[in-house]
């Protein structure tokens, strides 16, 4: 059983634009909030996830997106050095919750930044590590250096898909899914190199942020949408659970986004 | 050229990250030179690259760093070069840097400058915006002077990559026991290419040139124009002109190898005859030189440096007996060098080698091993030696460039064809740039 960490969207609005999917005029729609993310809530428990919840605090709406709080890996707990100041007071907040539950909370140096899971997922025998729009590639070094692990750098170039879990779903097969033109030739090439089994995503289904998927051995949350995707998955063995998300990806985000694994590895060794 | 060194670190093999940052260096204009590379050893080692960046122009170089930094390459901390004031005429400060003879840079404020000349075992003094390689006698009190070695760049002269090119191939010494004809043809080629594209070929000669009996084929180099200057000491000189006038070298018959009567006496008549003329110059413009290597000289405009030593007798006209100012000249008369011909002179050889950059071609020949390799060795990148005696070298050499005139000329008639060969070689290469 994954343990999994939510934060109930009680602050969450579009109060500010970091990115090319927030408009303040195209607000969300409190009540259909709620549902929405309670739907994915309650879809995660019935998986048999084991789901803490942090508290949510005023003044900081992106609080939801929990995958940005940092990455985990056994008892350790990294914290995210937010690029945008809006989001830098969630930081404080995170440690805290994750200190009392007795993680060792270890932070990179303040002028690296980098932004947790939202950034960093591992798949197949690698650490794969966005960087440009919110994480530094010198950040990348940092973790690898204190986890000891392989860290594949992989740089971003479509500003919508602006963290690697936006556009990158590793699976637990030593597949993924990805939609490639989020990525440069090199980067494609890179991920290529130790994923060649990938499936790739159309534009239109990519811009639904169905790689920005929760993945609990076969079953995948996911938001509604991307049809192709899901058909291939069945037939790699796989269950989807598509959910409605259109609120959350008014601020670009959705299923894996709004979830942090606790941790995402017991260990780096492969 | 403008250049910073940049590191790389982390997984930059696995994540492609150094060919994006050389790609990116080279898509953008620049150029790279890889300083250093550490791969890691396991799967989860981080590895490691130096590169050296540059750029036509400093903003260039700028934008490009802007954009490498991005992809993790940090620049080098720069350092700015120190300086201390000259403590007296003829002082250096203590801790002056000393110079090598590769490309040097130094670091003032935001710009390199290079240092001119690039000669070694001197120390260098910034004027402004300018920086100077100076020997002890050009050091006046309170020059600026660098010192340490903050913000001293050197550029290690590359060995030719080229197949074709001789300074290349012969790596280095040629032994006594091994065939030379094929270099020294090679060498020939290679005047003949110097001299047609406007290069300055120096000789640096010792008076072995006279005594074995190969005047008359440097003569015949000088002539051709494969001679722009002559450095050597007062015996080359007084032996040439003792032979064109009494046919001895020091009282050696030339023609039949054996002592001539009284032939001692020969070099003090000839010493004495220039002195009544009033120099070299002046004995070939009264017609009382008519031949040798110093008449040639005259005749075709060719520099002559004579410097002295405590040995010698006369010394004849010319010579310049201050070691200090022989320097100066000799110094002053290196700048626009290609190559030089050391031949049977060590100590004049290893005085021009100190004074030279190591992009200067030299050939040393020497019958004797031990004066051949102390002089490549400082040049070893750019440099020939030859062990033999130089009769045989001059003789071949002066038919080597005779048989690359001959060759040339044929070539010279047949440009159609090679114009046509010219074309498609050209086509070829478009067409791999376009893949």
């Amino acid at each position: 059983m994954r343990d999994l960490l939510l934060c109930p969207p009680d602050h969450y609005g579009i109060e500010y634009e970091i990115n090319p999917w927030m408009s303040r005029a195209r607000g969300a729609d409190t009540p259909m909030v709620q549902a929405q993310w309670r739907g994915l809530y309650e879809k995660l428990c019935s998986l048999k996830a084991n789901v803490s919840l942090v508290t949510p605090q005023p003044k900081l709406p992106d609080m939801v997106f929990t995958a940005n709080a940092g990455l985990t890996v056994g008892r350790r707990f990294i914290p995210s050095n937010f690029r945008h100041q809006e989001r830098s007071g969630e930081a404080p907040f995170f440690a805290k919750f994750m200190e009392e539950r007795g993680y060792e909370i270890v932070w990179l140096p303040e002028n690296l930044y980098f932004e947790g899971e939202g950034d960093a997922l591992f798949g197949a025998d690698a650490l794969f590590c966005g960087y440009k729009f919110r994480t530094d590639i010198n950040s990348h070094r940092a973790v690898a250096d204190l986890l000891g692990c392989l860290v594949i750098s992989v740089e971003l170039v479509d500003p919508r898909f602006y963290h690697i879990d936006t556009c990158f779903c590793p699976l637990p097969d030593g597949g993924a899914f990805w939609f490639p033109g989020a990525f440069d030739e090199y980067g494609q090439r890179a991920i290529r190199d130790r994923i060649p089994d990938i499936i790739d995503v159309p534009e239109e289904e990519a811009t639904f942020f169905c790689c920005n998927a929760v993945v609990l051995e076969r079953d995948i949350v996911l938001p509604q949408g991307p049809d192709k995707l899901i058909a291939k998955l069945r037939d790699r063995g796989y269950t989807c659970h598509p959910l409605p998300m259109t609120e959350f990806l008014k601020a670009g985000g959705a299923c894996k986004c709004l979830t942090m694994f606790m941790p995402q590895r017991e260990s780096c060794k492969v | 050229m403008f250049s910073e060194t940049v590191e790389l670190r982390g997984h930059i093999i696995d994540s492609l990250i150094l060919p994006k940052v050389l790609d990116t260096i080279l898509t953008s204009g620049g150029s790279f030179k890889i300083g250093e590379v550490k791969i890691g050893q396991n799967r989860a080692d981080q590895s490691y690259a130096r590169v050296e960046v540059s750029a036509p122009s400093g903003e260039a170089l700028d934008d490009l760093l802007l954009r490498l930094r991005q992809h993790g390459a940090e620049a080098l901390e720069k350092k700015e070069a120190q300086l201390a004031p000259a403590p007296a005429d003829g002082v250096f400060p203590p801790e002056f840097y000393v110079t090598t003879n590769q490309q040097t840079f130094v670091r003032l404020g935001k710009d390199e400058v290079e240092v001119r000349p690039a000669i070694m075992d001197s120390g260098i003094a910034i004027d402004g915006n300018t920086a100077r390689a100076v020997r002890f006698y050009d050091v006046r009190k309170g020059d600026q002077i660098v010192v340490g070695h903050n913000g001293v760049r050197v550029v290690p002269l590359q060995r030719s990559t080229s197949r074709t090119d001789i300074f290349h191939f012969i790596n280095t010494s040629v032994s006594a026991e091994r065939p030379k004809i094929a270099v020294i043809r090679e060498l020939g080629a290679e005047l003949v290419r110097i001299r047609n594209e406007g290069g300055n070929i120096l000789v640096v000669g010792g008076p072995a040139i006279v005594h074995t009996g190969a005047a008359e084929q440097l003569e015949q180099l000088i002539t051709r124009g494969f001679v722009q200057r002559l450095f050597a000491g007062n015996g080359l000189a007084v032996y040439d002109i003792e032979s064109v006038f009494f046919g001895t070298s020091l009282g050696m018959d030339l023609e039949r190898s054996a002592l001539s009567d009284r032939g001692h006496e020969n070099h003090m008549r000839a010493i004495n005859t220039i002195r009544e003329a009033g120099g070299i110059t002046q004995a070939v413009e009264k017609k009382v030189l008519t031949r040798g290597i110093m008449h040639a000289c005259v005749q075709h405009g060719v520099d002559i440096v004579l410097s002295g030593s405590i040995r010698d007798d006369g010394p004849i006209p010319g010579v310049t007996t201050d070691a200090v100012e022989a320097q100066k000249i000799m110094r002053d008369k290196l700048q626009d060098v290609s190559i030089v011909l050391m031949m049977g002179s060590m100590l004049h050889s290893i005085a021009v080698s100190n004074m030279l950059s190591a992009a200067v071609k030299i050939v040393v020949v020497d019958i004797d091993p031990a004066a051949v390799s102390k002089i490549t060795s400082q040049q070893s990148f750019q440099s020939i030696g030859l062990v033999t005696d130089v009769e045989p070298f001059l003789r071949e050499l002066v038919a080597g460039i005779t048989a690359a005139e001959t060759k040339q000329e044929a070539s010279d008639s047949s440009t159609a064809v090679g114009m046509t060969e010219t074309a498609g070689v050209k086509q070829m290469s478009d067409g791999a740039a376009a893949k």
